[in-house]
């Protein structure tokens, strides 16, 4: 009976693996999907049948809770919302592992034989999985607004947070060490102090470092998962833990690289939130800026052979997806070829610029990438940035004391003309001036991204 | 001894699976990054079936009620990821399309 759950278990593992390396080109992700489903319902049923469904009850409640839950929300998320989203999600499986490991607690206390591999894994999924939930819930509420997304810092942060640190490992040492045991009091207060190091940890990142700390909570829910399977002895749990650890791992270390930081500067530096005086881009006085008005940007564009639009976080907060892909329609029906240039970092998580044109119905064969989209620029008309900001900067490519000196940005400045959609000349999240609004190959258009798009479309359909 | 030797055995399958991780998960392109990490979201979603494992061992014996608070709290949280993602997952997967592809 064993062995049969065993082989079947991993016929699941081949359904995960494969279903994931099938997300690999947009044809074909969502079998990949499916069968990762697949994989899940037959892991669960085989589950059931190891364990004889004792519980049954628990279960069933946490089916139908859970499952109401998670369907309902994903059925009515905003696509904007999405990073809000799947940090709940990440929030959730930490939690659960950090669950599973006080009732692992429980059942060590009641005599059950406990090892040193035991022990260690249960003190490291309930910390990691404590981090989790706790900086995932932050992170939520940052990105709904319900908390300033702006970094909270406060002196000697950094002093608080290592010292809580350093509490977790003394409990953890002395849990540990008192094997058999139990102590109720150390375990309580590994839990405890987990969380708070969570919430602190996530406090003092703001905006536009969303992608990274996303990314980043998602490999430690992966992780936390991993190590919940080394407790309870299943393969299965440290495999898909494995998996998704992996896989945060690798978007974290991608979205550093767009943002040309280390990922300690990332948690510990609360960028834009204070030293560093600001750089002056050449004059020092006011930016010189030239405004232009919808009719004129409308003929600019209705003229052009080739427009790149840029899309930024500006773009999700006025939720212009839609509005920009009815432009771009207009544009197409007049011959004008419209491609879209997608900087790593754009938006509050991976990949999520292209969740919402995907939204709109935006081709994903017109959704460049970095890579691709900067050979673009020297032979486009116009680059129409909407709601971007840093991700444009040239002062990135050659002002050597600009924070975000040697990040990777998009060219557009190489385009014939720039058009930038800006509701107000605030500086971006990181307070850096922008060069590139004073080019005199640049024009503004100032307003909410969603209202000018329309009124560029309209002012299009009349030409 | 033997204790060792399954942990060995465990570490294996660890190190061999965060390898096939970075593999498979290294081909997965940009435009595809938010749906990758809601399928990695209902992946670990397989926390559910540790949390159906451990009420097994657990409700096998005497249990009171705050365990089964917790019990349904886990479980709850676990069912959360492996619906909720899969969900979500397959809603932004059917709004990638083809240029040319049929028109519905």
């Amino acid at each position: 009976m064993i062995v049969a759950l065993s082989l079947v278990n991993l016929v699941a593992v081949a359904l995960f693996i494969f279903g994931l390396h099938q997300l690999n080109s947009p044809p074909t992700a969502r079998a990949g999907n499916r069968l990762a489903m697949l994989g899940m319902a037959i892991a669960l049923v085989s589950t059931l049948l190891q364990t004889q469904g004792i519980g049954w009850w628990a279960i069933l409640i946490g089916v139908i809770l859970g499952g109401t839950i998670g369907i309902v929300a994903a059925l009515r998320v905003k696509m904007t919302a999405m990073p809000q989203m799947v940090a709940l999600y990440n929030g959730a499986g930490g939690g659960a592992a950090a669950l599973i490991s006080t009732l692992e607690f429980f059942v060590l206390a009641s005599g059950k034989g406990e090892n040193a591999v035991i022990s260690v894994s249960l003190v490291l999924s309930a910390i990691i999985g404590c981090l989790s939930f706790a900086g995932s819930i932050i992170a939520f509420l940052k990105l709904q607004e319900l908390m300033t997304g702006r970094p909270i810092t406060y002196p000697g942060q950094q002093v608080v947070n290592g010292a809580i640190l350093i509490a977790i490992l003394l409990l953890a040492g002395w849990f540990i060490a008192t094997l058999g045991t139990m102590p109720m009091l150390a375990f309580l207060g590994l839990l405890l102090c987990s969380l708070l190091l969570g919430v602190l940890f996530v406090l003092p990142i703001g905006g536009a470092d969303m992608p990274v700390v996303i990314s980043l909570l998602n490999s430690f829910t992966g992780l936390a998962v991993a190590v919940t399977g080394f407790e309870i002895d299943s393969p299965l749990l440290i495999i898909c833990g494995a998996l998704v650890g992996a896989s945060g791992t690798l978007l974290t270390v991608m979205m550093g690289k767009a943002m040309n930081r280390p990922l300690t500067n990332v948690l510990f530096g609360a960028f834009g939130s204070g030293g560093g005086g600001e750089p002056a881009a050449g004059s020092g006085g006011p930016q010189q800026i030239r405004s232009a008005s919808a009719d004129d940007v409308a003929i600019m564009l209705a003229y052009a052979s080739k427009v790149i639009f840029v899309p930024g976080y500006g773009m999700a907060v006025a939720q212009a997806q839609h509005s920009v892909k009815a432009l771009a329609d207009q544009l197409e029906k007049r011959g004008v070829q419209v491609l879209y240039a997608i900087h790593p970092v754009a938006g509050r998580m991976p990949g999520h610029m292209n969740v919402l044109l995907a939204e709109s119905n935006v081709p994903y064969e017109q959704l460049l990438d970095m890579e691709d989209a900067n050979p673009e620029f020297p032979t486009t008309d116009v680059a129409l940035v909407i709601g971007a900001n840093d991700v444009t900067n040239p002062a990135a490519r050659n002002v050597k004391s600009s924070p975000i000196y040697g990040m990777p940005i998009l060219d557009v400045d190489k385009a014939a003309n720039v058009i930038v959609l800006k509701r107000s000349m605030r500086s971006g999240f990181a307070g850096i001036d922008n060069p590139l609004y004073e080019m005199p190959n640049t024009s503004m258009l100032f307003g909410d991204a969603k209202a000018s798009v329309d009124a560029l479309t309209s002012a299009v359909k009349a030409l | 001894m033997n204790d060792i030797a399954h942990l060995i055995q465990l570490l294996t399958v660890l190190l061999l699976a965060v390898f096939v991780g970075f593999e498979v998960i290294s081909k997965v392109p940009t435009t595809l990054h938010t749906p990758l990490m809601s399928a990695t979201n209902a992946i670990h979603g397989i926390v559910f079936i540790g949390a159906i494992l451990v009420v097994g061992a657990l409700f096998a014996g005497p249990t009171s009620p705050l365990l089964a608070i917790i019990s349904i709290a886990a479980l709850t949280l676990g069912a959360i990821n492996v619906f909720g993602g899969f969900a979500v997952t397959e809603r932004m997967l059917q709004m990638f399309k083809k240029k040319e592809g049929p028109r519905s």
